[in-house]
């Protein structure tokens, strides 16, 4: 497919977006449902242009996306460290591993009221929930990455009489990084989340507290023009981490 | 012997857990002794609760699955036959896929209210995107001459996904859905614990609030249990129905 092809699919293709806001404009204005309920875009674009004129939104959408990315960072470290540990020692991986498996199919957010239980209902509590939740992502993704690096490649730091760090910081981690690089991308997504529903539950300040009180208040503009905001910040996280894995990983390519 | 060098640590940590809790005498509304725990837990069991609370999310993670992945089915099926649509549909999916579906939490209660419809609509958003993706690259797999063999059997549309495309994807579509499930329970449980009173969450959440946490633990190992007993049933049947032909777990 030549270039000009390929613009023109993709013209389309936000044709078609823009055909799908204008069914949704068609369907608020004349579709009869109440627009306490069903903002039309022209709505949603006006709470969210105002809402970052007066900065309320600039305001929320900072401590929303502080508290994910504090969490995440502290994850990912916690994760990789303990996860190169674990997956480096055929000790660990036999005794310490098969647990983690056990843990792993709990949904994260049911880890929510048990920290609540001991924190109560602070912004402390959030943090340590999306850490704790985003660190399984990056943790098993390393213990699977440093677990299975090619043999030979251990062989080599041994004849290169390479210590324990040294195998590790130039064999092993650079070997996991796809993995570690792709739980990180998933434990980001998690982070979101987590911080969502604990700024619901705990009413601290941010997007997810600003979403449930528009709609406890019938807001239904501000409510749509905060999930536009979430649904932006996904979509940027997520495509933030592709291209950072296409660059650090563009020495796999050749 | 793995099975018994699995169990060591788990079980060091309860008893290690047990005696600390007994020697210092802490009485805590946080944290309950592993023995209060499974006390709790066989009461929980005994008098229903925890049967009642699980059928309630259950039933809401399963209507939102079949309603989700049922429609992504078709529509990855519809992208697949006819590639200008899926084309055409890239930057609406791609655009729409990144939204947290907790993020829908407050408009699913706007416009739906407390109760199944929320929960199921927010689980059928949630599981639509990855059966989506997943089947959209299994029909993107299929070997090329079954559809050139369709061809010239001069099979209608209909008779080429019956007998072509369902039987060369079931495999990839199967672990689309077992993923899926998975979505399903944790978009459940997650929005009971953060809004709707129904179902597991909502006890789990009722009992950190109420300061049992007995209940609590017993609780948040009884979620794990029913994740770990579906994923695990999902497995067996996909090894028995499918073996290899079924291992092609992507990149998630």
């Amino acid at each position: 497919m030549n270039a000009t092809a390929r613009i023109l699919w993709i013209a389309g293709s936000v044709a078609v977006t823009a055909l799908l806001i204008l069914g949704w404009q068609l369907i608020a204005d004349y579709g009869g449902i109440a627009p306490v309920f069903l903002p039309g875009p022209n709505r949603a674009w006006a709470a969210l242009v105002s809402g970052f004129d007066g900065g309320e939104l600039t305001q929320l959408t900072g401590a929303t996306v502080e508290r994910m990315i504090y969490g995440w960072v502290l994850a990912s470290i916690a994760g990789i460290v303990i996860g190169a540990l674990i997956g480096t020692s055929r000790l660990a991986r036999e005794y310490v591993a098969p647990m983690l498996e056990i843990v792993r199919p709990v949904p994260v957010s049911a880890f929510m009221p048990v920290v609540m239980a001991f924190l109560g209902l602070t912004s402390t509590m959030v943090l340590v929930v999306i850490a704790i939740g985003s660190i399984w992502p990056v943790l098993l993704a390393t213990v699977h990455g440093v677990s299975s690096v090619e043999p030979r490649l251990v062989e080599v730091g041994q004849s290169l009489r390479l210590n324990r760090f040294k195998t590790m910081w130039k064999i092993t981690l650079p070997n996991a990084q796809a993995d570690i690089l792709a739980g990180m991308r998933i434990g980001l997504t998690v982070a979101l989340i987590l911080a969502v529903i604990g700024e619901m539950l705990t009413s601290e300040n941010g997007l997810g507290w600003y979403v449930l009180q528009a709609a406890r208040a019938y807001h239904s503009a501000d409510l749509f023009a905060g999930v536009i905001v979430l649904g932006v910040i996904g979509l940027v996280s997520n495509l933030a981490l592709q291209e950072i894995e296409r660059y650090v990983l563009r020495w796999k390519r050749r | 012997m793995k099975l018994l060098k699995a169990l060591i640590l788990p079980v060091l940590l309860l008893v290690v857990w047990e005696v600390a809790m007994r020697v210092s005498g802490i009485e805590s509304d946080s944290l309950a002794m592993p023995s209060q725990i499974a006390v709790a837990f066989y009461e929980a069991l005994r008098d229903g609760t925890i049967l009642r609370r699980t059928a309630e999310t259950l039933r809401a993670a399963l209507t939102g699955l079949a309603i989700g992945g049922g429609s992504a089915l078709i529509v990855s099926i519809v992208f697949g036959l006819i590639p200008a649509a899926a084309r055409l549909a890239q930057f609406s999916v791609e655009v729409l896929r990144p939204v947290p579906a907790v993020a829908l939490i407050p408009v699913a209660i706007l416009t739906l209210g407390f109760g199944y419809a929320m929960e199921v609509s927010l689980v059928a958003f949630a599981t639509f995107w990855p059966v989506l993706i997943y089947g959209q690259s299994a029909i993107v797999n299929i070997e090329p001459q079954l559809l050139d063999v369709s061809r010239v059997l001069r099979l209608s549309t209909l008779g080429r996904v019956t007998k072509v495309v369902l039987p060369a994807t079931l495999p990839r579509y199967f672990v689309a859905f077992r993923l899926a499930t998975a979505v399903s329970l944790i978009v459940a449980v997650t929005v009971e614990i953060a809004a709707n009173p129904l179902g597991i969450g909502y006890e789990l959440m009722t009992a950190s609030q109420s300061l049992h946490p007995d209940l609590m633990f017993a609780l948040v190992l009884w979620i794990g249990i029913v994740g770990w007993v579906l994923n695990g049933a999902l497995l067996l049947a996909q090894r028995r129905l499918f073996g290899p032909a079924a291992m092609v777990e992507l990149a998630r």
